[in-house]
């Protein structure tokens, strides 16, 4: 059976394709986030995963207004990056996994989730980002990979109850494959931060530390919140905390915090990261 | 009967991209994803005004994207995803489009996400300022 080796949530800020192009890591006003994340790199390298399923928003690369699936999940051999416009450096094809991809989408459509399926995907900086932050150093990614991308740039959105109840849909799917293979589920964006309009700017840290607090022990506890009140809290973008949601609920039973971080600002929005490590990972390594 | 965005419209300085915000501004967005190509962000810099006659925008719109008018364009059905391809095509960052929305400086605004960022409290309710 597949191991569900634990969940990685990180933001996925354009600007941070800039700095890693430009090699500005230590640089005074990058360092404070960039130190967040060798924690992070040293657990995915002891967690070995061979798979990554990733939540995500796509934000007009793959999909754009004339036809904008809420969730669409990627069953492609390949998936490449592309220019997006906003001047970030392409990274180099994943590699997918059509059967484990197929699995998931068999197991999300039995659970009532009607999912837009792509034979064909590109992948932008919410998927590539948090990619390159968790395995530096270039060349072929280690991992293939499993997207599954959530609207959340055209209202009416999904709520993060149904977020969640994806999450736990994928999850399910991940338990129940036959492979052998180690599996890491990600999460991208926020946290809380808005890019338009005069409340631009708009940063949260109560709410921010309140949801990471949440995610560990009770994540049920966010499903209370309407896509409305995310606005309201977290900002008009702030509701990509919904794929932190899902790729938290995919785990099985209790986790354990492994590593979180947190730093205000990156451009416009509030950085955070989070690991998470289900307890039977835990009991394993200690029997 | 109440619309979807009415009930986003006590969050103050905030326009929800809805239905009525989509279908108002989906020519205008598509201009903003032909910027995607390197091509065709040399062909709209070389002739602005020409390059926006090729979708079918408003008169209103059109002068938005000429004007920088973030706000403008926002207000006439941009999404700010798509409209950021403008800002980049210029060499600006989303930071410098977020100050422009503003209406603070990019240094004012620096220093403010510098500082935290602009504070939930206040920023929550155009109906309860005090929240």
């Amino acid at each position: 059976m597949a191991t569900i080796v634990g969940a990685v949530t990180s933001s996925h800020v354009p600007a941070i394709g800039r700095a890693l192009e430009k090699g500005l890591q230590q640089d005074p006003y990058w360092q404070p986030f960039f130190a967040g994340y060798p924690p992070a790199q040293r657990w995915i390298a002891q967690a070995k995963p061979d798979v990554a399923v990733v939540f995500y928003q796509d934000h007009g690369l793959n999909f754009f207004l004339d036809a904008m699936p809420t969730f669409a999940v990627g069953a492609a051999a390949e998936y490449r990056n592309a220019d997006e416009g906003w001047g970030i450096p392409t990274v180099a094809p994943f590699r997918g996994d059509p059967a484990l991809s197929w699995h998931v989408i068999e197991t999300l459509v039995a659970d009532e989730f009607d999912v837009t399926t792509c034979q064909r995907m590109l992948v932008d900086h919410a998927l590539t980002l948090p990619m390159a932050l968790l395995w530096p150093g270039g060349g072929a990614w280690p991992v293939r990979i499993v997207p599954i991308t959530m609207n959340h740039v055209q209202h009416p959105l999904p709520s993060p109850r149904r977020a969640y109840r994806l999450g736990q849909s994928v999850g399910r799917a991940l338990a129940s494959w036959p492979g052998d293979e180690r599996i890491v589920v990600l999460g991208t964006g926020g946290l809380s931060h808005q890019l338009d309009g005069r409340r631009a700017g708009f940063i949260n840290k109560p709410f921010d530390l309140m949801c990471m607090d949440a995610l560990v022990d009770e994540p049920e506890k966010l499903t209370r919140y309407s896509a409305l009140d995310l606005v309201r809290e977290a900002g008009a973008q702030g509701t990509e905390l919904m794929a932190w949601i899902a790729a938290r609920a995919a785990l099985p039973g209790r986790v354990r915090k492994v590593h979180a971080h947190y730093h205000v600002p990156v451009s416009n929005t509030a950085a955070g990261l989070m690991v998470f490590e289900p307890e039977s990972a835990v009991l394993a390594r200690a029997a | 009967m109440p619309g979807y965005n009415d009930a986003f419209k006590d969050i103050p300085g905030t326009t929800v991209f809805d239905a009525t915000q989509s279908r108002l501004g989906y020519h205008l967005n598509m201009f903003c994803m032909s910027l995607m190509k390197a091509e065709n962000r040399a062909a709209f810099k070389a002739d602005e005004r020409g390059y926006l006659a090729q979708f079918p925008m408003s008169d209103a719109q059109r002068q938005a994207v000429l004007d920088r008018d973030y706000n403008r364009m926002i207000a006439l059905g941009g999404n700010i995803y798509f409209l950021a391809k403008i800002g980049a095509t210029d060499g600006h960052s989303f930071q410098n489009l977020a100050a422009k929305m503003t209406g603070m400086s990019e240094e004012a605004y620096r220093s403010m996400m510098i500082a935290g960022g602009r504070p939930a409290q206040g920023h929550r309710s155009r109906s309860d300022p005090s929240r």
